[in-house]
């Protein structure tokens, strides 16, 4: 099974903090994992890191076969990250601002299929700047869905999404998933999260706790059946 | 780690000063006053040394700028080098000026003269300011060291079209006789022997003065080295690391 | 995506925003115009400097507008993470600054009509030779731009770019200054021969600005 993400003891800085202080973290084609730990564990450094967006202080990073520090931008094509940051325009509508990012992407501007999976459809028309938390959230995902990436990394997506949303969502990453995306999922949400996932990794105090595959354990089943999850 | 080996920064110490000292005295007293300028010409023998370090300085720094991007010769010793002699280029140059200045009123009757190389002078001293100011701001040193660099190398392609698209200016405009009159006068002998002194003594001071610090900016980063391994040992809960051992350490990981 | 395409794209998506936010139609374009009255003011008009000065005034206006302008094009990319964005985006780096430059240098040649309307009205200006006058403008324009946006994605990011920008740029691009204002001053006295050696000298200035601008753009951009 080829890994599409590999670190060893990787360092990276914020200023003079070291926010990830020696992560050792595999992951495999296909897989979704999810990344849990306290605020301020490092979870999000740990997904810029990986998207090239945050220099390695110390360590490895390949990802997607690219050795981050050889090329920190050549496999940023193949993957998408949904992060606080909206990478959106304000005065641009959400027809707009999609059309900009998969044209960019070098794809043709995505289809009415995706804005509809999201529920954006009637939203096309409207200015960023006009867009409501969970609607630019579900924008962001389907920005980052447009760019057919392999590898799909989400910080913290359901923040700021409503019960509605969250559906969305989550019927979006097994969409994801079932088409062979990798997943990597940094969330606070561990009930719901791990419904979705097929491991965990812990990140605690800049490390990472089951990071190599044979350590970390298989997400327990849930104890409640899938249909109470929602409430 | 110090630029040159420390018995040659002694040697280096010494010879600067009494080259200084030997500069004052051929300066004010050995070489005659000029014919025409009589004394007020004596400020040559340290406007025209400074001006020649300002611009070696500028040199100095878009060679070690262009060093530290080119990977292959990347080493955060030209980035050290590069901040170091900006900092005397700055002082060089506004000495420069100033002394220009000065010399300038004697002869000319004013405090300033739109020449090419003034100006250019000039155009240089802000150049230097803001490359000052970019180094100044705090953040990643390898993210501040790639920017500085880039900007240094901006600054050194721009200097001599300044130069050039000025001078070509000023020729077009040949207004103001009184400013045609070269500040140089003509030299020979004991004055020509102490011009060249100045340009010795001046020389010897900036590399001691970049070598002393370079050595500031490197304990710098050394020390910040070891808040780094201390920093990373608190975060993981392990006891903080002895000094030597950290600073090597994190060298090595590098 | 060819380069030139993705440029398009990426100076697309600035003029759009530009038509909804029309910041440099309603805020620059302004704050020039004020700038040529400021100088009215201080150089009394009736004394026939501003005459002689104009094109120099000018220049002097139009430089001021385009730090704003330059400013405002990576204020743009301050929200939301655009930079980020811009980076993920898979779209070459040389592209972008192409596309940025490409938005703020059809920004700015509107300004300069406007305010060379502006001048020849206020100042008593009178053009003769326009073609070098209209061929130097562009070539010092885009010498500008170019060295705007080089320095704008360097200090992208930073605290304190506000003032940094001007003391950056200015010194830079003092060439384009001087070239500007000579070809001007031989265009307004109808000597286009005089005019023509410094539009060589801005069209080399632009071409070296622009070199520099594609070389340096991308680690630029990484480092932001």
């Amino acid at each position: 099974m080829s890994l599409v993400v590999s670190l060893r003891s990787a360092v990276c800085l914020l200023g003079r903090f070291p926010a990830l202080a020696g992560v050792d973290l595999d992951i495999a084609t296909g897989e979704v994992v999810l990344v849990s730990g306290a605020n301020g564990a490092g979870k999000t450094t740990l997904l810029r890191l990986l998207a090239g967006l945050v220099p390695l202080r110390a360590g490895a990073v390949t990802v997607l076969g690219h050795d981050l520090a050889v090329d920190a931008r050549a496999h940023r094509r193949d993957l998408a990250l949904v992060g606080p940051d909206t990478f959106c325009y304000d005065d641009l509508t959400v027809a707009e601002n999609l059309a900009f990012a998969a044209r960019a992407a070098g794809h043709p501007p995505a289809p009415t299929e995706l804005l509809e999976q999201l529920d954006l459809a009637r939203l096309a028309p409207v200015a960023h700047r006009d867009l409501s938390t969970g609607q630019r959230r579900r924008l962001s995902l389907a920005i980052a869905l447009a760019r057919d990436p392999r590898l799909l990394l989400l910080d913290e997506p359901h923040a700021g999404l409503d019960v509605v949303g969250r559906a969305v969502l989550d019927v979006a990453l097994a969409d994801a998933s079932r088409d062979g995306r990798t997943v990597l999922l940094a969330s606070h949400e561990l009930d719901r999260a791990r419904t979705l996932a097929s491991r965990e990794v812990e990140l605690v105090a800049g490390r990472a706790v089951g990071g190599r595959r044979e350590e970390s354990p298989s997400v327990p089943a849930p104890e409640t059946a899938p249909e109470d999850v929602g409430r | 780690m110090t630029l040159l080996p420390r018995p040659v920064n002694i040697v280096l110490g010494w010879t600067t000063l009494v080259a200084l000292g030997a500069l004052v005295v051929f300066g004010l007293w050995v070489a005659p006053p000029d014919a025409v300028q009589s004394d007020a010409q004596r400020l040559m023998y340290l406007h025209v040394p400074a001006a020649w370090l300002a611009y070696l300085a500028f040199f100095v720094t878009a060679l070690t700028s262009a060093l530290y991007l080119w990977r292959r010769t990347r080493a955060t010793v030209w980035d050290h080098v590069a901040g170091a002699s900006a900092e005397l280029g700055v002082i060089f140059t506004g000495l420069t000026l100033v002394l220009g200045s000065l010399w300038g009123r004697p002869i000319w009757g004013v405090w300033w003269a739109w020449d090419a190389r003034l100006v250019t002078t000039a155009v240089l001293f802000f150049l230097y300011l803001g490359y000052l100011a970019l180094r100044r701001i705090p953040g990643d040193a390898d993210a501040r060291a790639k920017r500085s660099a880039i900007a240094a190398l901006i600054a050194f392609v721009d200097v001599p079209i300044v130069h050039f698209s000025v001078s070509w200016w000023r020729t077009l405009h040949q207004e103001g006789t009184v400013f045609n009159s070269e500040l140089s006068p003509e030299i020979g002998g004991t004055m020509a022997f102490t011009l060249w002194l100045g340009v010795l003594a001046f020389t010897l001071l900036y590399v001691y003065l970049l070598s002393k610090r370079y050595e500031l900016s490197v304990l710098q980063e050394e020390l910040e080295a070891v808040e780094l391994e201390v920093a990373i040992a608190e975060r993981i809960g392990e006891p903080a690391p002895r000094i030597d051992a950290a600073a090597g350490a994190v060298r090595d990981t590098r | 995506m060819t380069l030139v395409r993705e440029a398009l794209l990426v100076s697309g998506k600035d003029l759009r925003i530009e038509r909804r936010a029309k910041v440099t139609l309603s805020q620059v374009v302004p704050f020039a115009a004020i700038v040529l009255l400021l100088f009215a003011f201080a150089l009394d008009p009736d004394r026939g400097v501003l005459t002689r000065a104009a094109p120099g005034l000018f220049w002097i206006a139009v430089l001021l507008a385009s730090l704003l302008a330059v400013s405002r094009s990576f204020a743009v990319e301050a929200e939301n993470g655009a930079r980020d964005a811009l980076r993920l985006s898979g779209l070459d780096p040389m592209a972008i600054f192409l596309g940025k430059s490409l938005a703020v240098l059809a920004q700015l040649l509107v300004l300069e009509v406007v305010l060379t309307i502006g001048v020849v009205v206020l100042y008593d200006l009178s053009l003769r030779s326009l073609v070098p006058l209209a061929l130097a403008s562009v070539a010092a324009t885009i010498g500008v731009v170019a060295t705007g946006i080089v320095y704008g994605v360097l200090t992208a990011g930073l605290r304190l770019r506000e003032t940094l920008v001007p003391l950056l740029v200015l010194p830079v691009v003092t060439p384009a200054l001087l070239g500007a204002t000579r070809a001007w001053e031989a265009s307004v006295d109808g000597v286009p021969g005089e005019a023509w050696p410094w539009v060589a000298v801005l069209g080399a200035f632009a071409l070296i600005a622009g070199t520099v601008g594609l070389l340096a753009f991308g680690p630029l951009l990484e480092e932001s």
